[in-house]
């Protein structure tokens, strides 16, 4: 009995005399606050800052001079504040985004001619051919996005075969815009109000060609362009663009397309007209 | 019997075109030339709208490292440069060409006669193939002349020519074998020439003993040339395979031919090469099978490059009722048309139509391990593996475990009791892997 | 014109499908079972119904609400399941036992790892030797088998397989050759057959060869497990036999015993849970074999050919991890 106490003790204490040493030998010394930011942080590790996880990203924090190019989706602005106040240091801010999906190729706007068959990947599906509408830059309608989102900020709408963003959920982390190999998911400002104007297509086709594969396809017709008074809307390779940053909600642009491609969303509905827009803000 | 010993896999052979001799396919309305004809860059168009064209005429050329010239298969008037759905599924340039009458360039010799002299020096037959903007016609399109220009530090030591066609359905190759088999020979004869080297070759599957036959007796009266029988197996007609199945030797794990001393080429390119050094004439028309079990008349059709499809399909009798997919290629590693209006291009071996019942895969179950996918891949690579970790989005497991030696030949898929995409998944992989490896280097 | 169907390569399949593999097992099962139903006539007709058909029931039932899948019952794999639990219980068995060992065997063996495919044990063991642990009386009582056309004994009498016979007589200080000479104890073509006491299906080795070589040729498995198998019992034996033939058993007794050949063709090559690689599949046939030999002649049970395999089992990731094929261009030779 004595034996074993004694030998069970001693075999204890080498071992923690043994341990002792060895954490001493290879202790790393880090910066405590970057266990402290990374303590602020979400701890999502989504991957939306840029960096492989929340601790590399709190380590860039604590390294850096400057915040403002260093921004957390996921918390905002607000997070990013409380860490800039806690290590001192001036936090950038950055207007709130959110997902925007820019393809209304549903399967009633742009009719399937062929079915594919294979992988549910989009990335494969993008390789092997324009798609089953025909667009070569419509949604496959596959879900490689929807698969990569963490926040269960997507789904695949069964009516339409498209994606849907929850705004609510969403927090702009960019990884279905990585996820999407036709880039048609852009991180947009939510704007006031989370009103966004935006044009639903990237077809760079020619007009009739475009039309011929789906009925909202924008076509470049320019008129548009020609309706913004903020020089917001740009028209390159037979595609309209708005810039988020110059547009001011005016809604003037979307009654003159002759597709029905400019979406409004979160605007309450028009007077006159209801006809139309009513069916553009069922659609989104 | 030689053939290579790793994996490989027997699907039914159907070849019901080979006693169908090749046919001249009357010429189309409209020719649609892409420009992007080839593996690498497209070559730029070098004529205009409205500008009026002779057949052989130079109408774009391939101005990069890798890319080749096209010529103008038809005679007529440019009608537009314009994006065209090509066999990739997407619309891409190309030149549409409405034709009238069929004037030839002068140049060009059109006379049946064998001309067996060659004298033209190394260098000057590769230049004559690069002119004549002559591709692998096998269906990778890798531009000959490329393929020729052996770097200073290698040294070819053999010239291996691929008359496999281990493609279930395709018979062109066996055709061209049987038809011209001199002029063929002579083909080899000045890539032999071209290279440098003593010793070619000729590597045929056993199914088509009339063909062997042929070109046993043909390459008797030639130095240098041996016809080789081998045992029927799929991908035997993978480079590396081959090279493996005829000479032994394993080209090592992301390196070309030449690292073991070959060069292969594909026996259809021979024949091209033949018209083009000692006739002058450049790439404008090939054999193309034109087959299926429910085709009317299965036919090998000498096809101008540009000629729709659908010109093929109507000469054979129509579109079959209940055409469920139609296939540019082969059924292993062929790609799915997406409409008949994609016109013929250089790398259009066969179009093979199938029918509705045959055109769906089977329906996909768990998968069992029973690790049939790793027993047939002809290059050791484990499918089910690489699949999962392509699924996965785990890139850099997936180069380890070598996702890029694979080649694409689809004997994982054909033999996965569960029908599961085992290649699809691939191919994404082989797709992410590239791009990583491609923005490592640039960071270097 | 219809719609086109567009997909990758390859456009042609070989026929191929996890419902003919599964049917090519149970016909290759056929002969031991009819062994079986002869020698013990309507109890085992009745242990393998029962097995068969619960197995079926758990797995539908399981699927169907648990998972909420689309059951997969057809596939075969349960049939399987069944059979092969069916040839590891006694034919007296009570129904409510074979009943146990069907719900471990498809609801933990199988459908807790995520249903076919997934399951890293061999089912038909999980479940056999969860009742051998938990009922070792039942399990280990078998009748002695009475030949449909005889009259000579009675569904009550019960007795020890061969190995059994061999453990107790070695306790009791005999040797091996005085054991064997015992006119109750199984010459080696009654052992072939398949006339001894034993498990439903592992009496007759040479029906379970006929199954085994018929999967063989269907290319339902590969050789390499039965011949690593077979041939590191047959050496591992052979050597102790050369050292003490009165202590220790001949290798023919031991590979035609104690579900040896059950083991080899139907168990050990059952291709969810062995290794992918031919190498692995040779390494692992090998640890089986040793494995089984180990505890045939140290351990506390007579047999050991199911808790083998199943430790062999929780070596395959292992395994398939370490152990490559051979990669193409791996090794550069020059002709």
């Amino acid at each position: 009995m004595l034996v074993s106490i004694i030998s069970l003790s001693s075999i204890g204490a080498a071992s923690a005399i043994i341990l002792y040493f060895i954490a001493q030998k290879f202790k790393v010394i880090e910066d405590p606050r970057i266990d402290e930011v990374n303590e602020m942080l979400p701890g999502a590790n989504c991957g939306g800052c840029g960096f492989a996880g929340c601790r590399n990203f709190a380590e860039a924090i604590v390294k850096a001079t400057d915040l403002s190019d260093l921004n957390c989706p996921v918390g905002g602005n607000a997070v990013m504040t409380d860490i800039a106040n806690m290590l001192g240091k001036a936090a950038g801010t950055k207007e709130p985004q959110v997902a925007v999906v820019r393809c209304n190729g549903s399967c009633e706007n742009a009719p399937k001619k062929v079915q594919y068959e294979g992988a549910a990947s989009c990335a494969f599906a993008h390789a092997l051919s324009s798609g089953d509408s025909g667009c070569p830059d419509g949604c496959l309608g596959l879900g490689d996005c929807v698969a990569s989102c963490k926040f269960d900020a997507m789904y695949m709408d069964p009516v339409t075969c498209l994606p849907v963003i929850i705004e609510e959920n969403c927090v702009a982390c960019g990884a279905c815009v990585k996820a999407c190999p036709r880039n048609i998911i852009e991180l947009r400002n939510v704007g006031k109000k989370s009103r966004r104007i935006y044009v639903s297509c990237m077809n760079t086709e020619k007009g009739g060609v475009a039309r011929k594969n789906c009925s909202v396809a924008c076509i470049g017709c320019f008129k548009c362009e020609k309706e913004c008074a903020f020089d917001a809307i740009t028209i390159k390779n037979n595609l309209a663009y708005i810039d988020y940053e110059k547009c001011k909600l005016c809604r003037k642009c979307a009654p003159v397309c002759p597709t029905n491609a400019i979406h409004e969303i979160n605007f309450p509905p028009r007077k006159e007209k209801t006809e139309k827009t009513a069916k553009i803000t069922e659609t989104v | 019997m030689k053939t290579f010993q790793m994996g490989g896999v027997h699907p039914p052979e159907n070849k019901i075109s080979e006693k169908a001799a090749i046919e001249v396919l009357p010429l189309p309305q409209k020719a649609f030339i892409p420009l992007g004809q080839n593996l690498g860059a497209p070559a730029k168009a070098v004529v205009d709208k409205g500008a009026l064209v002779k057949v052989g005429q130079l109408i774009a050329s391939g101005e990069a490292f890798i890319s080749a010239n096209v010529h103008s298969s038809v005679s007529g008037k440019v009608a537009r440069i314009d994006n065209v759905l090509d066999h990739s599924g997407y619309r891409n340039k190309a030149i549409v060409i409405d034709v009238e009458g069929d004037e030839w360039e002068e140049s060009i010799d059109r006379s049946p006669a064998v001309i067996r002299e060659c004298n033209l020096s190394s260098e000057e037959i590769i230049q004559k193939i690069k002119e004549m903007g002559i591709v692998g016609l096998g269906g990778a399109t890798f531009p000959t002349h490329v393929k020729l220009m052996v770097p200073t530090d290698k040294k070819a030591e053999f010239l291996i020519i691929n008359g496999v066609e281990c493609e279930p359905y395709l018979t062109s190759d066996h055709r061209l074998m049987l038809e011209k088999g001199e002029e063929l020979i002579i083909g080899v004869t000045i890539l032999m020439k071209a290279l440098k080297v003593e010793k070619a070759f000729i590597g045929i599957e056993n199914n088509k003993s009339d063909a062997l036959e042929n070109l046993k007796r043909i390459a008797a009266d030639y130095k240098g040339i041996e016809v080789q029988p081998l045992k029927v197996k799929y991908p035997q007609g993978g480079e590396k395979q081959l090279i493996k199945a005829l000479i032994g030797r394993e080209v090592p794990s992301g390196k070309l031919p030449l690292e073991v001393g070959c060069v292969v080429q594909n026996i259809g390119t021979a024949f091209a090469v033949y018209e083009a050094v000692q006739k002058n004439k450049p790439l404008i028309e090939r054999v193309v099978t034109l087959t299926g079990k429910s085709v009317k008349k299965p036919a090998n059709y000498l096809v101008r490059i540009g000629t729709p499809v659908n010109n093929l399909i109507e000469t054979s009798g129509g579109l079959p009722e209940k055409t469920g997919k139609i296939i540019s290629g082969g059924p292993m590693m062929g790609k799915a048309l997406v409409s008949t209006e994609v016109p013929v291009v250089k790398g259009t071996s066969g179009i093979l139509i199938m029918n509705e019942k045959e055109s769906h895969r089977p329906l996909m179950s768990n998968c069992i391990r029973c690790a049939r996918c790793i027993g047939v891949c002809p290059m050791g690579l484990e499918p089910v593996l690489l699949a999962q970790l392509s699924a996965n989005e785990r890139w850099e497991d997936a180069e380890r475990e070598r996702i890029l030696d694979c080649i694409e030949c689809g004997s994982c898929h054909f033999t996965c009791p569960s029908g599961r995409p085992l290649l699809d998944y691939l191919r994404v992989g082989k797709n992410k892997v590239g791009q990583l490896i491609r923005t490592r280097a640039k960071k270097i | 014109m219809d719609t086109l169907t567009i997909s990758g390569s390859p456009h042609v399949f070989g026929g191929q499908s996890v419902k003919k593999i599964m049917y090519g097992v149970v016909i290759a099962m056929i002969p031991a079972m009819l062994v079986s139903l002869y020698f013990f006539g309507f109890g085992a007709l009745r242990v393998i119904l029962v097995s068969v058909v619960s197995c079926l029931i758990f797995e539908y039932l399981i699927q169907k609400h648990l998972m909420k899948l689309e059951p997969t019952i057809n596939d075969g794999s349960a049939v399987v399941t069944g059979i092969l639990l069916a040839f590891n219980l006694p034919s007296n068995l009570p129904v409510w036992i074979i009943l146990v060992g069907a719900l471990v065997a498809i609801g933990i063996g199988k459908m807790s790892f995520g249903g076919l495919g997934k399951n890293p044990f061999n089912p038909a063991l999980v479940g056999r030797v969860f009742l051998l642990i938990s009922f070792p009386v039942q399990m280990t009582s078998w009748p002695v088998p009475k030949p449909v056309f005889s009259s000579a004994l009675t569904d009550a009498v019960t007795g020890p397989t061969p190995l059994g016979l061999i453990k107790d007589g070695l306790k009791l200080g005999k040797t091996v050759p005085e054991i064997m000479s015992d006119p109750t104890f199984p010459d080696y073509i009654q052992t072939l057959i398949g006339n001894h006491g034993g498990s439903l299906g592992e009496m007759s080795a040479i029906a379970l060869i006929l199954g085994g070589i018929y999967m063989l040729i269907r290319k339902i498995i590969t050789w390499e497990i039965p011949v690593a198998y077979i041939g590191s019992v047959v050496i591992f034996t052979g050597i102790f036999w050369l050292i003490d033939p009165t202590y220790y058993a001949d290798p023919l007794f031991h590979l035609l015993t104690g579900g040896m050949m059950l083991g080899v063709f139907f168990m050990a090559t059952d291709m969810v849970s062995s290794p992918m690689s031919r190498t692995g599949q040779l390494i692992y046939g090998v640890g089986c074999g040793v494995l089984t030999i180990l505890i045939r002649i140290w351990g506390a049970y007579p047999e050991g050919v199911s808790f083998a395999i199943l430790i062999m089992n929780a070596f395959v990731p292992l395994l398939n991890k370490y152990i490559k094929p051979k990669r193409f261009g791996e090794v550069v030779k020059h002709g």
